[in-house]
């Protein structure tokens, strides 16, 4: 049935959520530490857990894949509440950090990328898996580390 | 006749808001494919013309909540709300391949300790030239280089003025706003092609919404890469900013 994944789907965020509202309380601080990343753990392992006993149905993917596919439009919807005017209207000092901290991050991500050598790019992932016949890989363990 | 109309549309927010955004959905797609010859994605074409939304309904209901505050528009800020925003983004940790996350773990950690820090030293740097010679403005607009989340917390727990709680959130706000459009853009230059790279872009870079956007309008299969590490950014900033990187701040200015 549908409505099971997207119940699990809540589920899984409602916890996450609340996982990471305890956190950032334990840790004192006045906000969710890591809910969402969490909750996409959480499903992770539940997407494991089902495949292993066969309960992974049809249906119950969809429901959690719809609202997957509908993530550019909500991006998108998004958007469109942003306070661009602040954004704009506040002087030099905000236009030139927010430009210097993007290029800075830019450039460090281009160098750890390089450091770490090439990797499979999506492209070569999806040719692969689909050479092998090989959907969903399900490994021994996962770990946490976001 | 306009009165029922407006009735119906404020009736239904969200499937007036599912309209419109497939509407801006479906010119994005006309003009990527005809006015930039498949060049642009169609997803980063839709981002900048929610942007230029947000823009007009800013402009002209004066509100903060861009084209959200226009009434029949409200559904707009259920749709792209946090509530539905979360959801999806977890959903899309249904495609994530376990393995590669994994490959990419002491990476992706390097690159959020990286992204909370640089952010940092350049907006207090910045902070320092354009004269403020207080800790706490120095810390809060600093911590707003982060994300637009982390300043205003960052700035409340260390009782900062307002109008420096404004600067910081506009910093963080603009530089998410960057990255959304920036991204498509620099792609093939730092090698955003692959899982490992776009978590650690997604650590790096920090903004939720910024790095699921940029990342959405460069390849959607990156998503939930990036969204993996993104997520712990903020927190990550909300603790060490107004601790850790407060006190080194002060330490330096000498308070």
């Amino acid at each position: 049935m549908i409505i099971l994944g997207v119940a699990l789907l809540a589920l899984c965020t409602l916890a996450g959520s609340l996982l990471g509202e305890l956190l950032g309380a334990l840790l004192g601080v006045k906000s969710n530490v890591g809910g969402v990343g969490i909750a996409m753990i959480l499903l992770i392992v539940a997407r494991i857990a089902l495949a292993r006993g066969a309960l992974l149905g049809r249906d119950l993917r969809l429901g959690i894949e719809f609202w997957g596919a509908l993530y550019i439009p909500i991006v998108v919807a998004m958007a469109t509440e942003q306070n661009v005017i602040l954004a704009l209207r506040s002087g030099p000092l905000v236009i030139i950090a927010a430009i210097l901290t993007v290029a800075v991050c830019l450039i460090a991500v281009a160098i750890l990328a390089r450091l770490c050598g090439p990797m499979e790019t999506m492209d070569q992932i999806e040719l692969r898996k689909a050479a092998t016949g090989d959907a969903i890989p399900v490994p021994s363990a996962i770990t946490s580390d976001g | 006749m306009a009165d029922i109309l407006a009735k119906v549309l404020v009736a239904n927010g969200l499937l007036t808001a599912f309209v419109v955004v497939g509407a801006i959905m479906s010119i994005s797609l006309v003009v990527s494919r005809y006015v930039t010859a498949d060049r642009i994605h169609a997803s980063a074409i839709a981002i900048v013309i929610g942007l230029a939304l947000a823009l007009v309904g800013g402009a002209v209901t004066g509100g903060k909540n861009g084209i959200a505050d226009v009434p029949f528009l409200s559904g707009m800020g259920l749709l792209g709300g946090s509530m539905l925003r979360d959801f999806a983004i977890v959903a899309t940790a249904f495609e994530v391949d376990v393995v590669r996350a994994r490959q990419a773990g002491m990476i992706g950690a390097l690159a959020l300790a990286l992204g909370t820090v640089l952010p940092f030293i350049v907006g207090a740097t910045l902070a320092i030239a354009f004269g403020y010679t207080d800790a706490v403005s120095i810390t809060t607009i600093g911590a707003g280089a982060i994300t637009y989340i982390v300043g205003p917390v960052t700035g409340a727990a260390l009782g900062a003025d307002s109008a420096v709680m404004a600067l910081s959130i506009a910093i963080g706000v603009f530089k998410a706003v960057l990255v959304m459009i920036g991204t498509p853009l620099v792609a093939r230059l730092i090698r955003l092609d692959n899982p490992r790279s776009a978590m650690v872009f997604g650590g790096l870079m920090g903004t939720v919404s910024g790095v699921s956007a940029g990342l959405a309008a460069t390849d959607r299969r990156l998503v939930p890469y990036g969204a993996l590490t993104a997520t712990f950014h903020t927190g990550l900033g909300c603790l060490v900013a107004p601790s850790i990187l407060f006190v080194i701040v002060r330490t330096m200015a000498g308070q």
